[in-house]
């Protein structure tokens, strides 16, 4: 277990670098110009070069990316072009409303997407089945601002039971989180089905019935562990497209997260913002996957972390 | 059964406590479909049975004649819901099985009908202790406290002589063999003392060595409990061995019963006749030509030293530090119209030969196929070589590609060495076809079109198409019926004595061997133990390892019943090592006539 982890930390550090060197030299190749963008339209030539000289972007590509790196290994993300503050405080003032965004996404799309297979393996080929289907369907075409303006509308507007954007109470979370957690729930839908299907066909679900067990502890005690192993690695894999979606549903929903901060960055080339949640958002994937393979082992004895 | 009926609930259905010799189980006029894509089809046809207690009663019949449909179906257990019991009765004691619901069934099935199954490797659950699975079943029968149930899997695990029961509790299924865990089913089947015990082919999927001890102790289990057995089987060595009386099942329907002694020594349907007669039987290999010693003229293949390893990965940078020493020097040569056979149990390395011979797997060591040894040849001249060799493997179902038309499969050999054109490539396939036993005019089917028999004749004339001088059989008639592998191992005599090809032959069935091969050779741990003529080994076997195999076999005269199979509690040690370490090399020694021995 701790040579295993040991090994993965190295892995996940170096996945880091790479990141920060592609989305660096992403930046730098970028035609937009933050210069431009901090000293507004007009500002003399002078000061365009002033400014550009303060900042370092007048070095070469290497020693720009170097000075970030070893800023960077003393823990410090640099200063925001446009916000004048550390990158560092602007993420960490706004990293614990994502993460309460997120948790509440994968419990939605947990609770929903597994329910849902379930439901639909046990009562494989019948309406009830087709129905849930369809709906899994849907839930993973819909694009995210389709959905989150859909729930916003019915839910906020029209019957009143949740606010209709910020951040404060557990009802503000609820439009949100089921906005995110409804496509990763079709794709749960869709897999815990197969998967459940699967597993009750084999053999040792057979023996569990033929020793006489009830349904419920066939279903819970023998088929959904083994079911559910393919899904548990999904979870990693999803923080990541959590990362992509948070930046939509935090602008729909005025929900002051690191995706809003990520959004406004992009938008005023803020790249040390921008670098920022980057980094952040690849150190949550790295940590995603690495919690699902350590999970794993717990569910399966049969898999040995080496 | 005391202490079952004692603890039982009091919910459960009334417990036939009736004297020895009356009937546990009463079948009447049972029919079971199955709903297929062209309408409902009968599986299983006006059957009707008696299970005495006490007794063991064999289904025997190949596949497709619904013997394990019946036992499915006194379990309530066909897959639903495409199979149905449509009509007949079920009577155990007072109650009729077929009219119960699935609730009533469940208080039955494990408390008074047990039933152990014939993948012993896929019939426990991977993800839930051994402990877990087996107080599982005591609890929802029983209301035993936690710790009570587990003292009573303790008892059962004991009774199928498992050491160390305790521990064993903890493990999980993985960490046991096939034979352990085949002894864990049928510790869990009895622990709640049913008064039937339904056994699906419970030896089938095992070792022979294996077979015999688990045979042996469901023998030895129904006597302390007096528990009444039905054994499906389509091995009439087994059934010779365990049964008391005998059912005889074709196509759904009940061909003959009777006592075992009577069906061996007179059977009364020709079915049973010729079934019997299709059984391989050891010292019925029928005097075949002093093998081809005197033609020959040269090698079809030599194996000199040959070694495989596989590397374990494992440490901090996934560096190897285990390798599995799957071959360890082995060495023997196949002349033209030579049969020689590889046998032993699963790990000994059999098969991992043959696909080195194929080369399927890298190894170290020596392969001369026709005089040139493969080492020195370039990408070209090798596949030019291995044109000589092919292979035949176990699974006809699985070794087809179900998107091709078995024409074209035969034919792909042909397109892959650039061999005849489109149309000669045809008649070639043609011709191939008639000769194995088929018609032309099937070259346009699909696989599944196919029965498993048809299929094996697909693959050896997949096999043929290159005119080999050597075809590598491994475990190719293992998975037919009896009376289909017959013909199959027929046809291949006859295309050796055609076409003067060598077989190696790798098998598990020491009957089967004995009646095609020439010479035989043992293997054990990734060597060869023994290896000599088919009358030299199986006569005269000298290594006690070979000695063992050959006892272990069922045979099937219920007059030659062994007395009692020599039990070996210890498992076949596993040929993984550490880095470094190899294992000690066996040394040939020739008592004659080559007929060669390992000495310790």
């Amino acid at each position: 277990m701790i040579p295993y982890l040991g090994r993965r930390v190295i892995q996940s550090l170096l996945i880091l670098l790479g990141v920060s060197l592609i989305t660096f030299a992403l930046l730098y190749l970028l035609p937009a110009d933050p210069v431009r963008q901090i000293a507004g339209r007009s500002a003399t030539p002078q000061t365009v070069e002033n400014i550009r000289r303060q900042l370092g972007l007048d070095q070469p590509f290497v020693v720009q990316y170097w000075h970030y790196l070893m800023s960077l290994l003393s823990g410090d993300l640099g200063r925001s072009y446009i916000q004048r503050s550390e990158v560092t405080e602007l993420i960490v003032s706004r990293l614990p409303a994502s993460l309460l965004l997120m948790v509440g996404a994968i419990l939605c799309e947990l609770l929903i997407g597994l329910t849902m297979g379930l439901i639909a393996a046990v009562k494989r080929g019948t309406t009830t089945d087709q129905t849930l289907m369809v709906a899994s369907f849907v839930g993973v075409s819909a694009p995210q601002f389709v959905v989150g303006l859909l729930l916003l509308y019915v839910f906020a507007v029209r019957l009143g039971w949740f606010p209709i954007g910020g951040y404060g109470s557990w009802r503000h979370l609820v439009l949100p989180s089921l906005t995110m957690g409804i496509l990763g729930a079709g794709w749960y839908a869709r897999m815990m089905r197969s998967s459940m299907i699967d597993v009750l066909r084999q053999d040792y679900v057979r023996t569990a019935r033929a020793k006489g067990l009830a349904r419920g502890a066939i279903l819970f005690r023998h088929a959904l562990p083994n079911a559910i192993l393919p899904v548990i690695a999904m979870v990693g894999i999803d923080i990541g497209i959590f990362m992509g979606g948070i930046v939509v549903v935090e602008s729909v929903f005025g929900w002051p997260g690191i995706g809003q901060l990520a959004w406004q960055a992009i938008q005023r080339v803020d790249i040390p913002i921008i670098m920022g949640v980057t980094l952040v958002s690849a150190f949550a994937i790295v940590l995603g996957n690495l919690l699902a393979d350590i999970v794993a082992p717990f569910i399966d004895p049969r898999i040995k972390l080496r | 059964m005391s202490a079952g009926v004692t603890s039982r609930p009091t919910g459960a259905a009334t417990p036939v406590g009736s004297p020895a010799g009356r009937s546990v189980l009463e079948i009447a006029g049972l029919c079971v479909s199955v709903r297929g894509e062209d309408g409902e089809r009968e599986v299983v046809s006006d059957l009707s049975l008696t299970l005495k207690r006490g007794e063991t009663l064999c289904i025997a019949g190949e596949s497709g004649s619904g013997k394990s449909m019946t036992a499915l179906a006194i379990m309530q257990l066909l897959p639903q819901p495409a199979a149905r019991i449509s009509s007949g009765m079920i009577q155990l004691g007072e109650i009729d099985l077929a009219t119960l619901n699935e609730r009533q069934m469940q208080r039955i099935r494990g408390d008074r009908i047990a039933m152990i199954f014939q993948e012993p490797m896929t019939s426990l659950n991977p993800v839930l202790s051994i402990g877990r699975q087996l107080t599982e079943s005591i609890e929802a029968h029983t209301n035993l406290s936690s710790a009570e149930a587990r003292r009573r899997a303790i008892e059962a695990l004991t009774a199928v002589r498992i050491s160390e029961a305790e521990s064993r509790l903890k493990q999980f299924p993985h960490e046991l063999s096939g034979g352990m865990r085949q002894r864990v089913m049928i510790a869990m089947a009895l622990a709640l003392k049913p008064d039937v015990l339904i056994a699906d082919e419970p030896t089938t999927a095992l070792d022979v060595t294996v077979q015999g001890e688990v045979l042996e102790l469901l023998r030895d289990l129904q006597r302390e409990h007096g528990t009444s057995v039905i054994l499906i089987t389509h091995d009439m060595g087994v059934v010779a061995e365990m049964a008391d009386r005998v059912i005889v099942m074709r196509h759904g329907r009940m061909v003959e019963e009777g006592k075992v002694a009577d069906i061996f020594a007179r059977p009364q349907a020709d079915y049973t006749r010729e079934l019997l007669a299709a059984v391989p039987r050891i010292g019925a290999g029928v005097g075949r030509r002093k093998s081809a010693e005197a033609e020959r003229p040269g090698s079809v293949a030599v194996l000199n030293d040959l070694h495989v390893h596989f590397d374990l990965r494992g440490g901090f940078f996934g560096q190897v530090n285990r390798r599995v020493h799957a071959v360890e020097g082995v060495s023997f040569s196949i002349a033209p119209h030579e049969t020689l056979a590889l046998v032993g149990e699963s790990g000994c390395g059999k098969s991992t030969t043959a696909k080195a011979l194929a080369g399927l797997v890298p190894y170290q060591g020596d392969i001369v196929i026709g005089g040139r040894n493969l080492a020195g040849l370039g990408r070209d001249e090798r596949k030019a070589v291995r044109r000589d060799v092919q292979m035949i493997f176990q699974d006809p179902y699985a070794s087809l590609d179900p998107r091709m038309r078995v024409g074209d499969l035969v034919a792909e050999p042909l397109l892959i060495h650039g061999i005849a054109s489109k149309q000669e490539r045809r008649e070639r396939v043609a011709t191939l076809f008639e000769r194995v036993g088929l018609s032309a005019d099937q070259m346009e089917l699909y696989p599944h079109e196919f029965s498993g028999g048809q299929r094996q004749r697909i693959c050896i004339a997949r096999a043929l198409a290159l005119r080999p001088k050597l075809i590598i059989a491994d475990e190719s008639v293992s998975a037919l019926d009896v009376s289909v592998q017959a013909r199959v191992l027929d046809l291949l005599k006859e295309l050796q004595r055609e076409f003067g090809i060598a077989y190696l032959f790798i098998s598990h069935d020491m009957a089967v061997v004995e009646n095609i091969s020439d010479r035989v050779a043992v293997m054990y741990l990734g060597q060869i133990v023994e290896m000599g003529t088919r009358d030299q080994v199986f006569s005269n076997p000298r290594h006690p390892y070979t000695k063992r195999l050959i006892e272990a076999v069922p045979v099937p005269d219920p007059a030659k019943r062994r007395p009692r199979f020599a039990r070996l509690d210890q498992e076949i040690p596993s040929s993984a090592r550490k880095i470094g370490e190899t294992p000690s090399k066996l040394v040939l020694q020739d008592l004659g006539n080559g007929h060669l021995v390992a000495v310790s």
